[in-house]
């Protein structure tokens, strides 16, 4: 679907003519993302993101390609091969600390984009099903990052392979069988990191796939914008060519100076030195602990330390972990407010910005923090918040709430004033 | 609402006076224009990575013992990952190779030209067939040697004479003398 | 109103969960407060150090990695090895192709008699490694008191502030405090130990392994045992990251030529909007 009034691809010239007639792929793109996608006009920094995570899915595939060509994914050379790549192939060092800091920055990214989502409304009906493939994105991506930090085969991921596959020893009854099925073994060895190599080179593309389904299904009601008010007419919109594509390139760059920063001045800020340890089965770290970005739902996984019932602690860590993820895909049915946008929604906008921000900090810093008190118990409360925000406060908020007046449309929001407001306002 | 329709051409969103358009222009396209050059410049780590690495690069030079070689005896050593051969010629073989006129072979090279001054009865070739690259036959004991007693390639029949120069068959050029140097009676370094 | 009912089951679950795990561990530090513990009490941070290479600006020093690399050769490498590193990438540190021969000369390395096929050692390659001092990790442990000294290519990223670690562990032996061993009786350090307060148990198996004047540089620098250790901390930085100097000196034509460009796609990005931003 589009809008009736988005630009129409004329090919002009008769090479395009004849392109457009056997595969129409220039029409596809100027309908997707050039000239021919009408988009509100009234879009802020915060829509820059989704751009953003393509690129960096981008720059994670070439990237990683190449590494790809010098890595050796056998546990007997995977580190040193590593240090090959580091030290002997021709920019090498440069293209390791760029897949490695990417993988950081496309977090950095996708979380910003989950988090105006989760503040504008964006799941919200129309476009629920846009929400939900980010979800499948996301869950993939963690997938992805996970195995890619198992390769270079260092203290860390030996000990992030252990731990990580070991959650699914929690499982009763099947839950070993599955954890040395997972492993192809007891403990993670040549079979884990080829199969973890394997589906690390595989999994980007599928999550490709399911990216051009996401902006597939955007494409069907349109993007969202900050009053979360839909679009009403032409002048409510603006080509997504060329008035977002320099947005868009004015955010890109912004990003990349951050991440060549990154890259060139810090490249091993984000990491952890034990990862230039090799991984040594008989010596566990004093301290293991994810990636940065994991660290929310290693808190929660950390939390429970306490038998409930017939649960024991270890599987309620395993099941609150997945839950707090799963809880996401029921957000469109969960928070019922007829108002997208938070900015219209006063008390959804206090739980937001003094419970679920605050939360997700404290989530993120005791999850990278040692598991000693107090960020234990400061990742308890925390954990109790997180699920009390999406499956009480959402719901409740969404039934008590007295949302602002919204405007009439994107056009008064942005100019002031509307004609077409005007005439509704006089009939 | 004209102004709300779009357009893919940045010019035209400019301002109107034709100075105006003519600066705004220049940013739009100066933007895209450096958007290009940072793409390219990202393309050469991208590319070069794939050329030969610093440790390969490292290994390119071998030295070789040739004190046990006897005359009419050769080896095989590697070089850069490839066979390399090296061959004591007998005095017999020296001078059918010096009996062709060098003028009348398909690569006109006279065994002196491919041997160092006063090592003549020392061949040092590449194992690499010229033509599509196998390894030719000849250097070990026993081996064919050819119908002009130097080396043959099983793959498509070339055969090489004393001095490893091509003389039937469809190889285009001789055996490839790589770059080397005697570093003192016996050993050679090769590369 | 059964979704409702159901979301706030769900949640109430697990919030309840959370804050029973949270009374719990409250109840547990309060009744049975975590003692505390000798590394957390003795422990110290590296002390702090200024290499060359330091900053965004900083380079390679090559007199001082050379004089590390002679402590590293004269001291270290009778029990570390250092096998990420090739003799060839001395060159780096401004020896030239006939020294690094010789130097990788002067070592033996792994090797095979061409005759026999029996394992024998010969002098090293340019494009050898640094050898290993022992054949292999049991041996390594039998010869150092049940402790296999590590490799030390990557030493200075391996550890939380590596080159200043490095330092710090050199020149940080010392006898145990004696407030110490009045307030933990029990953590007087093992025979065969040496206590280091910049260890991560506080006990290491490596003898203080640098003494004042041990090696003698070439260029008449100092050589106590902190000069030392500093030389050594620079080289060791180097080992972890030959490209360190190549990393920041491609970093600031990048990040310059970055930020020309994105001022150029601010610009371009204001024009291009400059109508729809007007107000009417």
């Amino acid at each position: 679907m589009s809008f009736p009034w988005a630009n129409h691809y004329t090919p002009s010239h008769p090479v395009m003519k004849w392109m457009d007639e056997k595969l129409p792929l220039p029409r596809l793109v100027y309908n997707a993302v050039g000239a021919g996608y009408p988009v509100p006009r009234n879009l802020n920094y915060m829509w820059n993101f989704g751009v953003l995570a393509g690129f960096c899915l981008m720059l994670q595939i070439v990237t990683g390609v190449i590494l790809a060509m010098h890595y050796a994914a056998n546990a007997g050379v995977a580190f040193a091969s590593t240090e090959h790549i580091m030290r002997d192939v021709n920019w090498g060092w440069m293209l390791r600390y760029a897949h490695a800091n990417g993988a950081s920055a496309f977090f950095v990214v996708v979380y910003l984009h989950i988090f105006r989502g989760f503040y504008f409304g964006s799941y919200k009906a129309p476009r629920e099903m846009i929400w939900l493939l980010g979800v499948v994105i996301f869950l993939l991506m963690m997938a992805t990052a996970f195995m890619g930090y198992v390769l270079p085969w260092g203290q860390m991921s030996f000990w992030g392979a252990k731990v990580i596959t070991g959650l699914f020893g929690a499982i009763p009854v099947v839950g070993e069988p599955i954890q040395q099925w997972l492993l192809g073994g007891f403990a993670p060895d040549n079979a884990a990191l080829n199969r973890f190599f394997s589906l690390h080179f595989l999994l980007p593309f599928v999550i490709a796939g399911v990216v051009v389904l996401h902006i597939w299904a955007l494409h069907i009601p349109g993007s969202s914008n900050p009053t979360g008010v839909e679009v009403k007419s032409e002048s409510d919109t603006v080509p997504f060519h060329p008035y977002y594509t320099a947005k868009d390139g004015f955010g890109l760059g912004v990003f990349l100076l951050i991440y060549c920063a990154f890259l060139f001045f810090m490249p091993n800020q984000l990491g952890h030195p034990d990862n230039y340890i090799p991984a040594n089965p008989l010596s566990t770290p004093a301290h293991i602990v994810p990636e940065w970005y994991f660290w929310p739902f290693y808190a929660i996984l950390r939390a429970f330390t306490f038998d409930i019932f017939f649960i024991p602690a270890k599987l309620m860590g395993v099941l609150a972990m997945f839950a707090a993820i799963l809880v996401w895909f029921f957000l469109p049915w969960l928070d019922n407010s007829p108002v997208r946008s938070g900015h219209y929604r006063p008390m959804f906008k206090k739980f937001f910005w003094f419970g679920l921000i605050p939360t997700m900090a404290v989530l993120f810093y005791c999850g990278g923090a040692p598991a000693e008190e107090p960020y234990v118990m400061l990742s308890q409360i925390a954990t109790a918040y997180y699920f009390l925000h999406f499956l009480v406060v959402l719901p409740l908020v969404a039934l008590m709430e007295k949302p602002k007046p919204l405007p009439f449309s994107i056009t008064e929001a942005v100019l002031g004033s509307d004609d077409e407001a005007k005439l509704a306002a006089k009939s | 609402m004209a102004d709300t329709t779009g357009t893919a051409d940045p010019a035209m969103i400019a301002g109107t006076e034709g100075e105006g358009i003519r600066r705004r222009d220049f940013i739009n396209i100066a933007a895209v224009g450096a958007a290009g050059v940072g793409g390219i410049a990202t393309l050469v780590p991208l590319i070069s990575q794939m050329a030969p690495s610093k440790d390969v690069l490292a290994e390119s030079s071998t030295e070789v013992d040739l004190s046990a070689i006897q005359p009419g005896q050769a080896i095989k050593a590697i070089f850069r990952k490839q066979p390399l051969f090296i061959r004591n010629l007998t005095a017999k073989e020296i001078e059918e190779a010096n009996a062709v006129d060098a003028a009348s072979l398909r690569d006109p090279q006279t065994l002196e030209e491919r041997t160092k001054p006063g090592k003549e009865n020392w061949l040092v070739t590449m194992g690499v067939c010229t033509h599509l690259g196998c390894v030719p036959l000849g250097a070990a004991e026993g081996e064919v040697k050819g119908e002009f007693g130097g080396y043959f390639c099983p793959c498509h029949g070339s055969h090489y004479d004393t001095a490893a120069r091509i003389r039937k068959g469809p190889a285009p050029k001789n055996l490839e003398v790589p770059e080397y140097e005697f570093t003192s009676d016996t050993v050679v370094k090769i590369g | 109103m059964n979704r409702l009912i159901a979301s706030v089951a769900v949640g109430l679950f697990f919030v309840l969960s959370a804050l029973a795990a949270f009374v719990s561990g409250a109840y547990t530090a309060i009744t049975e407060p975590a003692a505390e513990t000798v590394e957390h009490a003795f422990h110290k941070t590296p002390k702090e150090l200024h290499l060359a290479s330091d900053g965004p600006f900083g380079r390679f020093d090559k007199q001082q990695l050379q004089r590390g690399f002679q402590v590293y050769s004269e001291v270290c490498s009778a029990c570390h090895s250092l096998k990420y590193v090739a003799f060839r990438d001395l060159e780096q540190l401004g020896y030239n192709e006939a020294e690094v021969k010789a130097i990788a000369a002067s070592k033996q390395v792994p090797g095979v008699d061409p005759n026999t096929g029996e394992a024998n050692t010969r002098p090293g390659l340019p494009t050898d490694y640094f050898p290993s001092p022992y054949p292999n990790d049991i041996a390594a442990r039998a010869a150092n008191n049940n402790a296999v000294p590590p490799d030390l290519s990557l030493m200075a990223k391996a550890r939380h502030e590596g080159p200043a670690y490095v330092y710090s562990l050199l020149t940080g032996f010392t006898s145990q405090p004696k407030a110490l061993l009045e307030r933990f009786p029990d953590a007087k350090t093992p025979e065969g130990l040496h206590y280091n307060p910049y260890f991560a148990n506080l006990n290491l198996a490596m003898a203080p392994p640098l003494t004042d004047g041990q090696v003698t540089f070439a260029d008449g620098s100092p050589n106590t045992v902190d000069a030392m250790s500093k030389d050594l901390a620079a080289f060791l930085v180097w080992t972890a990251e030959p490209s360190l100097d190549k990393r920041k000196q491609t970093g600031w034509p990048v990040l310059g030529f970055l930020l020309f460009a994105t001022v150029l796609s601010y610009l371009a990005y204001r024009n291009i909007w400059a109508e729809k931003k007007a107000k009417h």
